[in-house]
């Protein structure tokens, strides 16, 4: 493809941004003076600023681009990841797990798993969870510095070594309140920034009617129903009618149940900011409010995708072809940027596309270095020191956070499979998780040697499940069939990734009741009192006007989700 | 609240949109042919501009109030 050729507006823009991010950091630099300032923001963020910071932190570069190259390649099926993933799965933090997460005290999602069953298990999450954020932030930063270097010319070190910097400069001088302030300007400036481009691409095919006509020979060509691009759940009867290669069982329980549930319920990095809020019922209403902008992101972020591919089809060639012959669904949205927006506009696309990047980096960076000081050094290395040895601590956790994640980042361009290996690794180590949190929350009886336990087996399901099954047309190796033998074929990547949840998920859960009950108890009622969801006094919300209360907002979120669903069936 | 976060947000995005509505205002309207012939600049501008006067008029009002 053509670089993209950038004119002085788009770089003052750019420049106008990277001003405002830096000076953020640099007036809230004052207000750190415990490490819970620098860490959980003092427990002081007003709902609507956690809302939106929630959801930046995890709407990275990798979700802009991924979520439109998903939109190119499986259509609106894609809406899945939101309306039956995220939504359901956000109405639930809010109402059922934040009460224990907020009202135990506990500074992180580790801790909480300390005060709940025991230090193996919250050494276990720990240690993997540091690792994840620290080679999750390197992966992205390689991925938008290669996308810059091909769609823009700019130099990769140069892109890797100043984006680092900035995220680095703004953590440091404000810590957690610093990161959580800039995700809300980034939300705004990814909002903002990709609109005109929907908007655009919209009226030129058409709006939704003209996309969806020129999405049908799109599915034609690729021999699935014409509707197979823009209609989420017609085509989910067999996994052979749609794109993606799921049936609708695999779909809701492996990415709505438990892939969806055990990232927003459990991954410290969107949780942190929830426990950052100033109150018990903002701290709830977090995850409830942020749900309410993510119903309609699919817009945003799966759209764009699918004018990318409607494009590519009917006028020819729109995204470059790779090696094996499938166009790159990757370069959807710099490849739509360049042919809709002009020297302007495409600088504010540009930027938002940054804004992305930076909000997701700072998210892993601040997640990382509160469970690094926190659940590592103060646990395990040096325990007992004061406040300021923390807090101190917790500078220097930003810095070698941000270093450990440039040298990830330079690894993945030498090494592509060490990082798809490890990445692999992590997500057999998550899929288990919310099978534990749910019976640590609601089920008194589970003990620490259950959960801890539970988990493992969990994940050497998951990676036995993997190891033994293949999708289709793939060769044995990292993608599977790794123990020797391919026992199934699934019809695609995502059917494979579905069912290693549900496998690792199930047999965290058997497992988990089964020790737990060969196991005595080893915390009393007492003891649990504030963890559990029998041994808590129940919330009452009577004293807020009814459509401030949690459980309302749930409803309404819920009923709109479904709406969403039924429009778009 | 420690620092009152509409007012960078509301500075920010009134720049950027005065920038880009006097950058669309005087630009070359041939520019504007992949845009559907319309100026998006100008008009997304102006977007931005009111968007980010009414984030400065909201922190305004709260600080008139306390």
């Amino acid at each position: 493809m053509p670089q993209i050729q950038l004119g002085g507006i788009d770089y003052a823009i750019l420049v106008v941004y990277f001003i405002f991010v830096l000076g953020i950091g640099w007036a809230l630099r004052r207000f750190v003076r415990s490490s819970e300032d620098f860490f959980l923001s003092g427990r002081s963020i007003p709902t609507w600023i956690a809302g939106l910071a929630f959801l930046s932190a995890n709407l990275g570069a990798q979700e802009v681009i991924g979520m439109a190259a998903s939109g190119a390649k499986y259509g609106m099926m894609t809406s899945h990841f939101y309306w039956i993933g995220a939504i359901p799965a956000m109405v639930f933090v809010g109402l059922f797990m934040m009460p224990f997460y907020y009202g135990s005290r506990a500074r992180s999602v580790p801790e909480y798993l300390r005060l709940r069953f025991d230090e193996k298990t919250r050494g276990l999450n720990a240690i993997t969870f540091a690792a994840m954020t620290v080679l999750s932030s390197g992966i992205s930063m390689y991925a938008l510095a290669k996308l810059l270097e091909l769609v823009l010319g700019w130099n990769f070190h140069a892109s890797v070594l100043v984006s680092a910097a900035i995220v680095l400069v703004y953590i440091f001088l404000g810590g957690l309140t610093s990161a959580i302030y800039n995700e809300v300007v980034q939300f705004f400036l990814i909002v903002l920034g990709f609109l005109p481009l929907v908007l655009l691409g919209l009226r030129d095919l058409g709006g939704w009617s003209g996309l969806s006509a020129q999405l049908e020979p799109v599915a034609t060509s690729a021999g699935y129903p014409a509707g197979a691009w823009s209609e989420s759940w017609r085509h989910l009867g067999s996994a052979e009618a749609n794109p993606m290669g799921v049936e609708w069982f695999g779909l809701v329980m492996g990415l709505g149940f438990v892939l969806s549930f055990g990232y927003w319920c459990t991954d410290f990095l969107v949780v942190q900011r929830a426990m950052a809020a100033e109150s018990m019922t903002a701290a709830r209403r977090t995850p409830l409010l942020a749900a309410v902008p993510k119903m309609l992101f699919p817009l945003l972020v799966i759209v764009p995708g699918m004018i990318a591919i409607a494009l590519h089809h009917s006028r020819g060639g729109l995204l470059p072809i790779g090696a094996d012959g499938t166009p790159n669904y990757n370069l959807a949205v710099p490849v739509l940027l360049a042919h809709y927006l002009p020297s302007g506009l495409l600088g504010l696309g540009l930027t938002a596309l940054m804004a992305s990047f930076m909000s997701g980096m700072a998210g892993n960076v601040t997640a990382f270095n509160t469970v690094w000081t926190y659940d590592i050094y103060q646990s395990y290395i040096k325990p007992g020191r004061s406040d300021r040895h923390y807090l101190r601590m917790g500078h220097a956790a930003t810095v070698f956070g941000i270093l450990l994640s440039v040298v990830a980042a330079y690894a993945a361009t030498r090494f592509n499979n060490i990082m798809d290996m490890l990445q692999l690794v992590f997500a057999f180590v998550n899929a288990p998780l919310f099978a534990t949190f749910l019976l640590g929350m609601f089920w008194r009886r589970t003990t620490g040697h259950g959960a801890f336990f539970g988990l493992l087996i969990g994940t050497l399901a998951a990676a036995a499940h993997h190891g033994l099954t293949l999708p289709h047309g793939a060769e044995p190796g990292i993608k599977g069939a790794f123990l020797g033998a391919a026992l199934h074929v699934y019809p695609s990547e995502m059917a494979q990734n579905f069912w290693t949840a549900i496998v690792a998920w199930t047999s965290c859960f058997v497992a988990t009741v089964v020790i737990s009950l060969a196991t005595t108890r080893d915390k009393t009622d007492e003891e649990l009192r504030g963890l559990v969801y029998s041994l808590t006094p129940r919330i009452t919300d009577h004293e807020l006007v009814w459509y401030k209360r949690p459980a309302a907002l749930g409803i309404a979120v819920l009923a709109l989700t479904l709406v969403l669903n039924i429009v778009f069936w | 609240m420690k620092l009152d976060l509409r007012l960078p947000i509301g500075l920010m995005f009134s720049i950027i949109g005065a920038l880009l509505a006097v950058f669309g205002f005087a630009s070359d309207p041939a520019i504007y042919q992949r845009s559907l012939g319309i100026n998006v600049n100008l008009w997304w501008g102006l977007v931005l501009l009111v968007f980010g006067l009414v984030m400065l008029w909201l922190v305004r009002r709260g600080t008139a109030r306390s």
